[in-house]
């Protein structure tokens, strides 16, 4: 099937990495940490991307995920799966509550509206240190374990991650290809153009900033399962600049690059582990310098010209538009 | 009913502040009609369409289509009543290509939800193939088969007033406002435009223009609603319009010359 060639690269990809390059750091430490943010970039590129309602607080639906899934596993002893579940299931409730009001904002009103959103969060999870240990975070947070199958080695988490990343992939793209992936599109290119057509604009936007928040979620939980131990430093502002970054130097409107984005922002700190200190300012330089010469993302930029050569050789009248 | 009616519009009134855009208007529109409204600029002609469409909400008055009352619901409930429209200044997706925006229009003849899309459930590839296909035939009926595997951000402006008519043709309205479809048009264009409104009203969809192109408008109209300063100034059929001393004086300017 053509429409999902790119997919099954992904997935070869994924697959095959562990295999050619065993017991690697950057492909079981960091390659981990990459998954977890191509999931959490593809769910946020869906809003943001496609649907073009930017989010600066994405981190908060990420932290209500990954401390639900901490809270009731360590204090109250619940089963992870259980524990993933209600924080997926809270996580869209409150995703539900606040995208009423806040999505009726545009622009840099609803930059600033979901900004707030993520401070909230962020210190909601410092101060309320009873339940969230503070500053200081939670740890002894149990690993996950499928069907008595420990979740106990880098490897083992790879795997997971890996195919949650290639499930979530793969429905980001089944729905953009669909009639609910056109109405977010739609609603990106004119929105009353959108409702003419019949889309009930209000109720489309809901969904997908739910739909990122449970991808969100989703992506918290394993985080808390796998690092064991969790603080709010994680989820802070900057962290949800970290994921915009992702999606816009992939590309909006890509899921390939999306992930494509979260691999490299995953890397480059590694790489440049001697700018360490510089971090922020990276990733804030690389946000100004693809807005001005790249706004389209590194990865639909650089496929657009080579799509555009496949396009004029299958039809030669393509390029003779209009008199 | 002992007059078939379409669209009803009954004392409608909207100010913005201080100034009344339409103020007191009532006409009716048969079916099967290219009903035109005319007017000076800042007549009101688009804050009517507004109002038809559910964008704006008068501040007085009735709005009937197929005898329901559209006054106070959302555009996407009007749509789904059976309005569609086109914009004087385009609204196109111009992040989607062609073939995508017309699809968008098939939005209201389709089901498939969040949840069947996104596990890509059986009925849900049927139903791209149907939409598919609806799309192609509303391009070919605005004659743009061509440019189905275009960016819509690639083509020139004239192609794009007809791909705005298609998308909204997919929608299968019972009634089509277009506002202002030949406006920017060259002379050929134009030709192109006007047979087109009359394929349009062929199959049977009703449509409500607006358009400053009095030649095309004369061609083209069945009646026409002279406006000037949001109430109604004349109504009639083209060759009465043209014979109005009222029109005559206000709009035209004292001067009776048409071009063709």
């Amino acid at each position: 099937m053509k429409r999902l060639s790119g997919f099954y690269l992904l997935a070869a990809l994924v697959v095959l990495l562990p295999i050619i390059f065993p017991d690697n750091y950057y492909v079981t430490v960091v390659g981990v940490t990459a998954l977890l943010h191509a999931i959490l970039a593809v769910g946020l590129n869906l809003l943001m991307g496609y649907a073009g309602q930017i989010s600066l607080g994405h981190a908060a639906f990420f932290g209500i995920g990954a401390y639900t899934s901490a809270i009731l596993t360590t204090r109250y002893g619940w089963d992870p799966w259980a524990a993933i579940v209600v924080g997926i299931a809270l996580t869209g409730s409150i995703a539900f509550l606040v995208s009423r009001p806040i999505l009726r904002l545009k622009g840099h009103y609803l930059a600033m509206a979901t900004l707030g959103l993520g401070i909230i969060a962020n210190i909601v999870l410092v101060q309320a240190g009873d339940f969230t240990g503070g500053p200081d975070g939670l740890g002894d947070i149990p690993t996950l374990s499928l069907f008595g199958w420990a979740l106990d080695t880098d490897l083992r988490w790879y795997w997971v991650m890996g195919a949650t990343m290639l499930g979530t992939v793969w429905i980001a793209l089944n729905i953009i290809d669909s009639r609910s992936g056109r109405a977010l599109r739609a609603l990106h290119g004119s929105e009353v153009a959108a409702e003419m057509m019949g889309i009930n604009t209000t109720a489309t936007k809901t969904g997908v900033f739910v739909l990122a928040a449970l991808t969100a979620s989703l992506a918290g939980s394993l985080f808390s399962h796998q690092q064991s131990f969790i603080s709010p430093d994680s989820f802070s502002f900057f962290f949800s600049i970290e994921l915009v970054t992702m999606v816009v130097l992939g590309g909006m409107a890509s899921t390939y690059g999306a992930v494509f984005g979260a691999v490299v922002l995953t890397f480059l700190p590694e790489l440049l582990v001697v700018f360490e200190d510089f971090e922020v300012m990276i990733f804030g330089a690389i946000l100004m310098l693809m807005m001005i010469f790249l706004p389209q993302g590194i990865f639909v930029g650089l496929q657009t010209p080579f799509r555009r050569r496949l396009t004029r050789r299958e039809s030669p009248i393509a390029d003779t538009p209009g008199e | 009913m002992t007059t078939m009616k379409l669209l009803e519009v009954e004392e409608l009134t909207k100010s913005f502040g201080g100034v009344t855009a339409i103020a007191g208007l009532s006409f009716d529109v048969p079916p099967g009609n290219v009903y035109s409204v005319i007017g000076p600029n800042g007549a009101g002609k688009t804050t009517l369409f507004n109002m038809l469409s559910g964008i704006y909400q008068p501040d007085e008055g009735a709005i009937r289509f197929q005898s329901n009352d559209i006054v106070g619901i959302q555009p996407h409930q009007v749509a789904a009543l059976g309005v569609s429209r086109t914009f004087q200044n385009l609204q196109m997706f111009f992040n989607m290509s062609v073939l995508d925006n017309v699809m968008v229009g098939c939005h209201l003849r389709t089901r498939t939800g969040l949840l069947s899309a996104a596990l890509r459930l059986p009925g849900v590839k049927r139903e791209e193939r149907e939409s598919r296909e609806w799309a192609r035939q509303a391009l070919a009926m605005c004659s743009l088969d061509r440019y189905i595997g275009h960016e819509a951000g690639s083509l020139p402006y004239g192609v794009l007033k007809r791909l705005e008519i298609a998308r909204a043709l997919a929608v299968q309205p019972k009634l089509l406002l277009m506002d202002e479809p030949a406006a920017g048009l060259n002379d050929t264009e134009t030709m192109e435009m006007q047979a087109l409104i009359r394929r349009i009203c062929e199959a049977g969809i009703t449509v409500l223009l607006v358009e400053h192109n009095m030649g095309l408008v004369m061609q083209v109209s069945d009646r026409i609603l002279v406006l000037d300063y949001g109430s109604r100034l004349a109504e009639g059929t083209p060759t009465e319009i043209q014979k109005d001393r009222k029109v005559v004086e206000a709009y035209l300017g004292g001067e009776v010359k048409y071009a063709m």
